[in-house]
């Protein structure tokens, strides 16, 4: 991992945006929706406002630190809830194969026909916007591939000799999926997860971008989305937590690259 | 050489008369933003904000109101008013046609009174004081009351009261009449096509009674979901009027000052919004009277009205707008001050308790409002908690009673007793319904008050109570009032004499024109 580049790149930019998100609250222990300064204050005008203010005049920059808190947590917390929804079901499928492996594709496929966007807008309008809702509605969108990679994987392990003799020696299905597939399996996970986490801080993004956010916790999307109408007059208030999504997303996706390269044998001894 | 400067002189004369007489010219087709679109429009069964800016060209009233609310005649041609101010007598106009060529005529005003009792909510209020209606012959109409009702001249303004073709509506379902999609009315437009989501299209009424009038051959009503592609549409001339609320309010600063470009805050005194939070007065901390003027003192109305609005509006002083009769600015204020806001909700006992706020979701400046408005309760220790919902969400959550703080605003249509009395007396407390007395605030002597001012002769014994009533309710903060709101209409210049009433563009088809 710490070989590539790109990885470490990505890495040091996670690093930076956690940090932030943990710590930048406590520098700024004001909320961001207070209204501080004059409207539409230019950015690198007043040092207190260094981004300068959005309509209201509230601090832009107060706005990003905080708005980093959320897209995160929402990002990893959707990711982890859609690991344990994707990963037992694609494996029972995968390993009993058979009426139980049809059962769960075909309950599968039926969310995957669905636009992911789409279908997480209507859960957040039915649940109402909260950031449990955008939570759950967002894992609810992106299990089904984890669950398909999932079923992939354990398909072609289950035929491998060390599972054939764990069988042969009457061990348990859960132990052998536990013990022998899964930590075989997981390498591929673990790179499709942090993909998901930059897809998922997007669908935040673009919920709250389109007013389905939580109305009680400020985020980089949020914004973009209440100075849209006003980017002509002010861009900096879209401007900079836009950029705030691009680099975060480009960070976890370099991250991905790094660990696919890390993680892949093939492709490690090619690549020297 | 003298050639030239003749004509040059010819030409210049040529110009200035034409600038200065401002005939109005005939035909053009007007281009016209609607926002959002409305559910249907048939007037006398729907009353949203959009309905009747599209239907008042379709229908009528019998009368028509100006800037200072003054009425003047539509289908009535005059009324006159008995000695003891309890039999109002309205001749009809002569030779008025149904845009189906049917004539009009008293037989249905008798017809559209019935009919509106049933159907429209406020017009049933306004006829309360009616004792009884007939038509002598088929031009005159007299409503008779049981007792002097001081604001009745006001109730015949088209979205209040649209007169309704007997011929098409009696003896039918109303709800699933065929004539609900297609109205007919004796406006001086008719209808021609609705493409849903797309455009509502009206074409000029060729029979309409004041001769040369309307002007313009078609108005087209678009449909055009988002804010700033109604700003960009202007820009681009697809259309040239934008009503009062269409675009954002920051918007309205820059579009002013484009080129070609008029706008008016006139045509809204009918309706003088106002806007406020519902207070629940039932429960929890709200309960006290202590604490909903704490909420007042907390709120910078100001910053609001500078900020959020653009400086569009004025701060509201009480339950009455400015633009009202009887109203009265001698009542106790409620200045911004953060530190009496505090000390009110110790003194309350205040300790915290969660206080759900309902922002409405009418756009992106009622969102900022809601945000601002959250930030100033919090700031004086407020624990709020914003509830998300969208307009059909949160006009149930409000009818059901189930919310602490919700935003609103409400017309006042004129007089304390036909838009202000029924948000404050206790036998406006209805679950279910939106636009009455949602606080839950009940006070017999305000009930005494508004009943007494209905129908107490002369003005300045109405002047008297009035003042009284809104003294009292300053006091007791059932609601926080925030602001008098204004909705600029801006147009492109060319658009000519398009507000000349109290309901601006709701009526102002009928004399517009398009200078080509």
């Amino acid at each position: 991992m710490l070989r590539s580049p790109s990885g470490v790149i990505g890495l040091i930019i996670l690093l930076l945006a956690i940090s932030i998100a943990v710590f930048g609250p406590m520098l700024f222990p004001n909320s961001p929706w207070r209204m501080v300064q004059r409207p539409f204050l230019p950015p690198f005008t007043l040092s207190a406002v260094p981004l300068g203010t959005d309509a209201l005049g509230r601090d832009v920059f107060a706005g990003m630190i905080f708005g980093a808190r959320v897209s995160l947590l929402v990002g990893l917390v959707s990711t982890f809830v859609a690991l344990v929804l994707g990963v037992p079901i694609g494996a029972m499928a995968g390993y009993f194969g058979g009426k139980v492996d049809d059962a769960l594709m075909r309950f599968t496929e039926f969310f995957q026909t669905i636009p992911s966007f789409a279908l997480a807008i209507v859960l957040v309008a039915i649940l109402q916007p909260s950031i449990y809702s955008i939570v759950a509605s967002i894992a609810v969108v992106s299990w089904p591939p984890v669950a398909r990679l999932v079923r992939g994987e354990v398909l072609s392990l289950r035929t491998r000799e060390y599972v054939q003799a764990a069988v042969v020696t009457g061990q348990s299905n859960t132990w052998i999926i536990l013990r022998e597939i899964l930590p075989n399996a997981l390498s591929p996970v673990i790179v499709l997860a942090s993909l998901m986490v930059a897809t998922a801080i997007l669908l935040e993004s673009s919920l709250s971008f389109l007013g389905l956010g939580d109305p009680n916790l400020i985020s980089w999307g949020y914004m973009v989305g209440a100075g849209r109408t006003v980017i002509r007059q002010a861009w900096w208030i879209t401007v900079f937590p836009g950029v705030a999504i691009l680099i975060s997303v480009l960070g976890l996706n370099l991250i991905g690259e790094g660990l696919n390269d890390a993680l892949n044998p093939r492709l490690s001894r090619e690549g020297r | 050489m003298p050639k030239r400067v003749l004509l040059g002189l010819l030409l210049a004369c040529g110009l200035t008369a034409s600038a200065l007489a401002q005939e109005p010219k005939t035909g053009g087709v007007i281009n016209a933003v609607i926002q959002p679109e409305p559910p249907g429009l048939m007037l006398a069964m729907i009353q949203n904000g959009p309905t009747q800016m599209v239907s008042g060209n379709i229908f009528e009233g019998l009368l028509r109101y100006g800037p200072k609310l003054e009425p003047q005649p539509e289908l009535a041609e005059s009324w006159s008013v008995s000695e003891d101010a309890k039999t109002y007598t309205f001749r009809l106009r002569k030779g008025v046609t149904w845009h189906d060529g049917k004539p009009f005529t008293s037989a249905d005003v008798l017809f559209s009174v019935e009919m509106l009792k049933q159907t429209h909510a406020r017009a049933r209020n306004n006829l309360g004081q009616v004792d009884k209606v007939e038509a002598p012959d088929d031009t005159t109409v007299v409503f008779t009351l049981k007792q002097p009702f001081g604001p009745f001249l006001g109730i015949f303004e088209v979205g209040s009261m649209p007169m309704v073709p007997k011929h098409l509506y009696e003896g039918t379902d109303w709800k699933t009449n065929p004539y609900n999609n297609a109205p007919v009315g004796t406006g001086p437009f008719m209808f021609k096509e609705w493409q849903k989501g797309s455009f509502i299209r009206l074409v000029r009424n060729p029979n309409y009674y004041e001769k040369g009038k309307p002007h313009l051959d078609e108005i087209y009503w678009q449909i055009i979901p988002d804010a700033a592609a109604r700003s960009v549409a202007f820009e681009t001339g697809k259309v040239d009027v934008l009503p009062g609320g269409s675009v954002e309010n920051f918007d309205v600063p820059r579009l002013s000052k484009l080129k070609d470009t008029c706008v008016t805050g006139a045509g809204w005194e009918f309706f003088s919004p106002l806007a406020w939070l519902w207070l629940n007065n039932r429960q929890g901390p709200l309960a006290d009277k202590r604490v909903r003027q704490a909420i007042l003192y907390a709120i910078d109305r100001d910053f609001a009205k500078d900020v959020i609005w653009n400086g569009l509006g004025k701060v509201a002083t009480g339950p009455s707008a400015s633009t009202i009769r009887f109203y009265t600015d001698d009542v106790p204020k409620y200045p911004y001050d953060p530190a009496k806001a505090k000390a009110l909700l110790k003194e309350a006992g205040y300790k915290g308790e969660k206080i759900r706020l309902l922002p409405l979701a009418y756009g992106e400046t009622w969102q900022r409002w809601g945000e601002a408005v959250k930030q100033n309760l919090q700031d004086v220790g407020m624990n709020i908690e914003t509830i998300a919902t969208d307009v059909a969400g949160g006009n149930q959550k409000i009818g059901d009673w189930d919310y602490d703080i919700a935003f609103t605003y409400l017309y006042q249509y004129g007089d304390p007793a036909l838009g202000v009395g029924r948000n404050y007396v206790s036998s406006a407390i209805a679950k279910g319904q939106v636009f009455n007395n949602v606080e839950g605030y009940s006070n017999p002597e305000i009930d005494k008050l508004f009943a007494d001012g209905a129908v107490a002769t002369p003005d300045a014994k109405r002047k008297e109570i009035y003042e009284k009533a809104q003294k009292i309710l300053v006091e007791d903060v059932p609601v926080a009032w925030m602001l008098e709101l204004q909705f600029p209409t801006i147009t492109h210049c060319k658009v000519k004499n398009l507000i000349t009433t109290a309901i601006g563009v709701n009526d102002g088809f009928k004399d517009a024109w398009l200078d080509k």
